[in-house]
């Protein structure tokens, strides 16, 4: 893509820092945490009655960094195809917030933060966090930025439970919600795939118990769940289409170097990872995504009843980490609940990436989709 | 929003506005691109729902500003309580379904009225073209070759009459159409396709 020199482009990180002790954030578990602090980024205007503001949730290893340039940066957000001016959430109409979670690593609060007891990293000693915690958190930062409700809440795979979750804690704070390639609740297939790339993080000796900070750090156990991770993102015919079974231009004759090119971009994205995350939020995230269920015994269709936010649900036909099916059942709860729902599954050979690559379809259903909700404004059935 | 012109509105959706009762709960089983629930959205003010199977009709729905589920009617309506709509419309795909059967079970099971419209397999046109020519009819309600007809079902006025009583609903509205507008005469011959309001209890005209 080729950079424009806007200025409206350049978008710096912003940090809200709360729950200082003693008012320390009580999360899920029952466990104290505080201060917390949240990296977030804000694309647009908010309007005079606050009433167009978007929050934005990333995925796994995403950052606050979902639009524009940073200064210096010639690579755009990571939505960058979905957020901006007169894109799906068009930035000259709507106020687009995006906030890293926490547990993460890119700015908020998590194991890699200083321990305020012990002046040095949490690593282990950093507590359980749920996406309940990270849904909470961004509730801070929306009361902080003086929004008393949203007229959407969007992301894809974990960002997607995000919002799921963001409408379930506060269904009078979100007028809308789309939740794009996600679960109300990991499969167990899900959950295998998120434990080898724990194990394989555990496994690496400089992973030291979480306590590899100001060392070396588990970089090769990293690297390896990530490459998995990607594995999952993909199809079967996103790789046969992107690298056949061509071999790499360079070859050093190992033995068992990598020599096939699918190879060589497993361990150039690993290595790529390592440089960006850190593994114990990793570890953090990906557990908070296992326990994530949003449905918890109750039946999902009256943990959603009676909730009035209209919800956008689009899956990928090709997506095999979260299958439409998964999406399929959220909507059925929906309707099952009374809630407004529309369901839309999406032609793809991108697999679960196509949330963030085949962004024609997508682009075209969320803008109708908020830009219906937006003008219906002052016209919700009671 | 524009207002429709009144011209642009199909005779049958005209119809179906004028049966759909105000402020309605309305389903619309294969919905297509919107355009009847829309007209029963602004027209009557019905809470509007539909259900498409065809990828490129949902953008349209949505554009529509409407409630669209992305979803195969032969799967089922299992995600609706019974009578949760006050209407349930099938129109002109009842004959594409590959279990209509369910389909209509399901309808008259979620819907406490069902509009049910088709096209009239047993029409002059076809007939002549079936017994004298020895052709698989071509007709404007039928317009398909053989070898590209999404229809997987062909049923005639009197089939869906005797459905009906077989399976104990009752047909409490009825309107036969052909390209000029509405019909009362030899409407199994005549009409090239027919609009039913049929319910699992109301009052039946098949006495």
């Amino acid at each position: 893509m080729q950079r424009t020199d806007r200025s409206t482009e350049i978008v710096e990180t912003k940090y809200l820092t709360f729950a200082g002790p003693p008012g320390e954030l009580v999360l899920e578990s029952g466990e104290r945490l505080g201060p917390v602090t949240l990296a977030y980024e804000t694309y647009g205007k908010l309007d005079r009655d606050r009433s167009n503001a978007i929050l934005v949730f990333h995925a796994l290893s995403g950052d606050a960094h979902a639009a524009g340039y940073h200064e210096g940066d010639d690579r755009p957000g990571w939505w960058d195809n979905m957020i901006g001016p007169g894109k799906a959430f068009d930035t000259d109409k709507y106020f687009v917030i995006c906030s890293n979670v926490i547990g993460g690593c890119q700015g908020s609060t998590g194991p890699s933060s200083e321990n305020p007891r012990t002046g040095r990293p949490y690593g282990l000693d950093f507590p359980l966090i749920s996406v309940r915690d990270m849904v909470d958190t961004q509730a801070r930062l929306i009361d902080q930025l003086g929004i008393d409700k949203l007229l959407c809440v969007t992301g894809g795979s974990m960002g997607g439970m995000q919002a799921l979750q963001w409408v379930v804690s506060y269904p009078e704070r979100v007028r809308s919600a789309i939740a794009i390639a996600t679960a109300a609740r990991h499969s167990p297939q899900q959950i295998a795939f998120n434990e080898v790339g724990r194990q394989a993080v555990m496994a690496d000796p400089n992973w030291n118990n979480g306590a590899y900070y100001g060392g070396t750090p588990p970089t090769r156990g990293l690297s390896v769940a990530r490459m998995v991770g990607h594995i999952t993102y993909m199809s079967d015919e996103s790789m046969a289409e992107k690298f056949g079974r061509r071999f790499k231009d360079i070859q050093r004759g190992d033995k068992f170097e990598p020599d096939f090119e699918v190879e060589g971009y497993l361990q150039y994205r690993g290595d790529n990872f390592v440089r960006r995350f850190d593994a114990n939020s990793y570890l953090y995230i990906t557990k908070a995504l296992d326990y994530f269920d949003l449905d918890n015994g109750k039946g999902l269709e009256n943990v959603l009843k009676g909730i009035r936010t209209k919800f956008l649900v689009i899956a990928f036909k090709s997506d095999w980490l979260y299958p439409a099916y998964q999406s399929r059942e959220i909507v059925r709860a929906c309707k099952l609940g009374g809630v407004d729902a529309t369901y839309c599954e999406l032609n793809s050979s991108y697999g679960h990436d196509a949330f963030l690559l085949e962004t024609a379809e997508q682009e075209y259903l969320v803008k109708h989709f908020i830009a219906n909700v937006s003008e219906n404004n002052g016209n919700v059935r009671t | 929003m524009n207002n429709t012109v009144p011209g642009d509105i199909r005779p049958d959706h005209g119809i179906i506005a004028g049966w759909v009762s105000e402020g309605a709960s309305v389903l619309e089983l294969g919905c297509g691109g919107g355009e009847l629930l829309q007209l029963l959205s602004r027209r009557k003010h019905a809470s509007v729902n539909g259900i498409e199977i065809d990828e490129s009709y949902i953008f349209s729905c949505v554009a529509r500003g409407l409630s669209v589920a992305h979803q195969d009617i032969d799967d089922g309506l299992s995600e609706y309580a019974d009578g949760a709509f006050d209407f349930v419309i099938i129109n002109q795909c009842l004959q594409e379904l590959r279990r209509p059967h369910t389909a209509l079970s399901e309808a008259v099971r979620v819907g406490r009225k069902v509009i049910v419209g088709f096209p009239n397999f047993a029409h002059y046109s076809a007939r002549i073209q079936l017994a004298v020519q020895g052709r698989a009819p071509v007709t404007p309600a039928l317009p398909y070759q053989w070898y590209d007809t999404p229809n997987l079902h062909f049923l005639s006025i009197s089939d869906f009459v005797q459905y009906c009583a077989k399976n104990r609903l009752s047909i409490d509205r009825k309107v036969f159409l052909n390209n000029r507008g509405t019909i009362r005469w030899w409407p199994n011959l005549l009409a090239g396709s027919a609009l039913f309001q049929i319910s699992r209890n109301g009052r039946s005209l098949l006495k």
